[in-house]
């Protein structure tokens, strides 16, 4: 997250190819770039199939059918946020700007679906997990640990739905316009994998809240 | 992904004004300032989940309300702050608004119904699913209008100033 330079500096004239030999690489890397889907209509049933597996494991009171949801999303959730923030993210910063618009427009629209499953996923199970082991009650012996949970997911939330989502899906506008702003999707992809390496952070967090509720 | 089947929300975007290149300098709308709508939601929907982690902390007894119901209600006026601060947005890409914050609408009604649908299967009840509820309300509303806001605020308004 340190190497960052998807800004100004790295962005010559912000996409605008006036001088230099570089000019004409972007105007073809943007010109031939993909036009994004917003949301990927293919990946819908897939969704729909999870969030009624979920909604079955609820209603059955399974632990194992909860555990599953819970431990297989929130693996996934952490994995990703940690990869996005701490792999891709400076991978990206060091791209080419056709190639990290290229890059964006294929892979911003399935975050549009899979982050938000995820989470639903992770945070339902685990509440109805936590109910039936009774880690929700105030008794619990470890109870400060849940509540301090609840506030690491409560800071995740706010910086993944005000400042990721809202990024992610303004580029995806702005690449599917016939003339795309350079600066302003350089702006908004920063902020897109800043907030990613701060929800990456607050992973690590979780991670050390859930394997010390998992062993004690 | 490369569009190969248009999804909702893959309408054509609205043209811009010409540009001497295809690699547009930043336009005059995605400059230009606006009210602190974004912030104001996010504001919001921070406080619901304060709201939610108090009553959460609690279980199992029933927390008093009265915090849980102030925080609400702070919640509900920085909403309808940044309703109003939006609709008085003029010129602004309205289509583009109401596009936007109809499918994430949508989208919000299923995670917030699948929220609400454990509360009651988990027998919450009374005046503390009421509050539930309405915190449930106010985060469904807070996130499309966040979503809408940010994308609209870069897109040309339209040739309405409203929808």
């Amino acid at each position: 997250m340190t190497d960052l330079t998807v800004g100004p500096s790295s962005v010559p004239g912000a996409l605008a190819p006036s001088s230099g030999e570089a000019a004409p690489a972007i105007e073809h890397g943007l010109s031939a770039r993909p036009v994004p889907q917003i949301v990927p209509v293919r990946a819908l049933p897939v969704v729909a199939v999870v969030l009624a597996g979920l909604v079955a494991a609820v209603v059955s009171n399974r632990l194992w059918a909860l555990d599953f949801f819970h431990v297989t999303g929130g693996a996934l959730w952490t994995a990703i946020d940690l990869f996005v923030g701490f792999v891709v993210g400076p991978i990206l910063g060091r791209l080419s700007v056709p190639a990290r618009v290229e890059f964006s427009a294929r892979f911003m629209p399935k975050m549009v679906l899979l982050m938000p499953t995820l989470v639903i996923v992770t945070l339902t199970a685990g509440w109805q997990l936590a109910r039936h082991e009774g880690f929700v009650l105030s008794s619990y012996s470890h109870h400060g640990w849940v509540v301090a949970s609840m506030v690491v997911v409560g800071v995740m939330a706010v910086v993944a739905i005000g400042l990721l989502e809202p990024a992610n899906l303004a580029v995806l506008f702005e690449l599917r316009k016939p003339q795309p702003d350079g600066a302003l999707i350089a702006k908004l992809m920063r902020r897109f994998v800043y907030a990613a390496g701060v929800t990456g952070a607050m992973q690590v967090a979780t991670l050390v809240i859930m394997t010390r509720l998992a062993t004690t | 992904m490369s569009t190969t089947r248009p999804s909702p929300l893959d309408a054509p975007m609205p043209s811009q004004p010409p540009s001497p290149s295809p690699l547009s300098q930043p336009a005059e709308h995605t400059a230009r300032r606006l009210p602190p709508v974004a912030e104001l939601a996010v504001a919001s929907m921070s406080v619901v989940i304060v709201a939610g982690i108090y009553q959460a902390a609690h279980l199992p007894t029933p927390p008093p309300l009265g915090p849980a119901e102030g925080l609400l209600a702070g919640a509900a006026a920085l909403l309808v702050a940044a309703l109003v601060l939006v609709a008085r947005i003029t010129p602004f890409a309205w289509r583009v608004f109401f596009r936007v914050g109809g499918w994430a609408l949508l989208a919000y009604v299923v995670i917030s119904g699948m929220l609400e649908f454990v509360f009651v299967f988990d027998h919450t009840k009374g005046a503390a699913l009421v509050v539930l509820t309405l915190s449930l309300v106010v985060f469904a509303l807070d996130i499309p209008l966040l979503l809408a806001f940010s994308v609209a605020r870069y897109q040309p308004p339209g040739p309405t100033s409203r929808r």
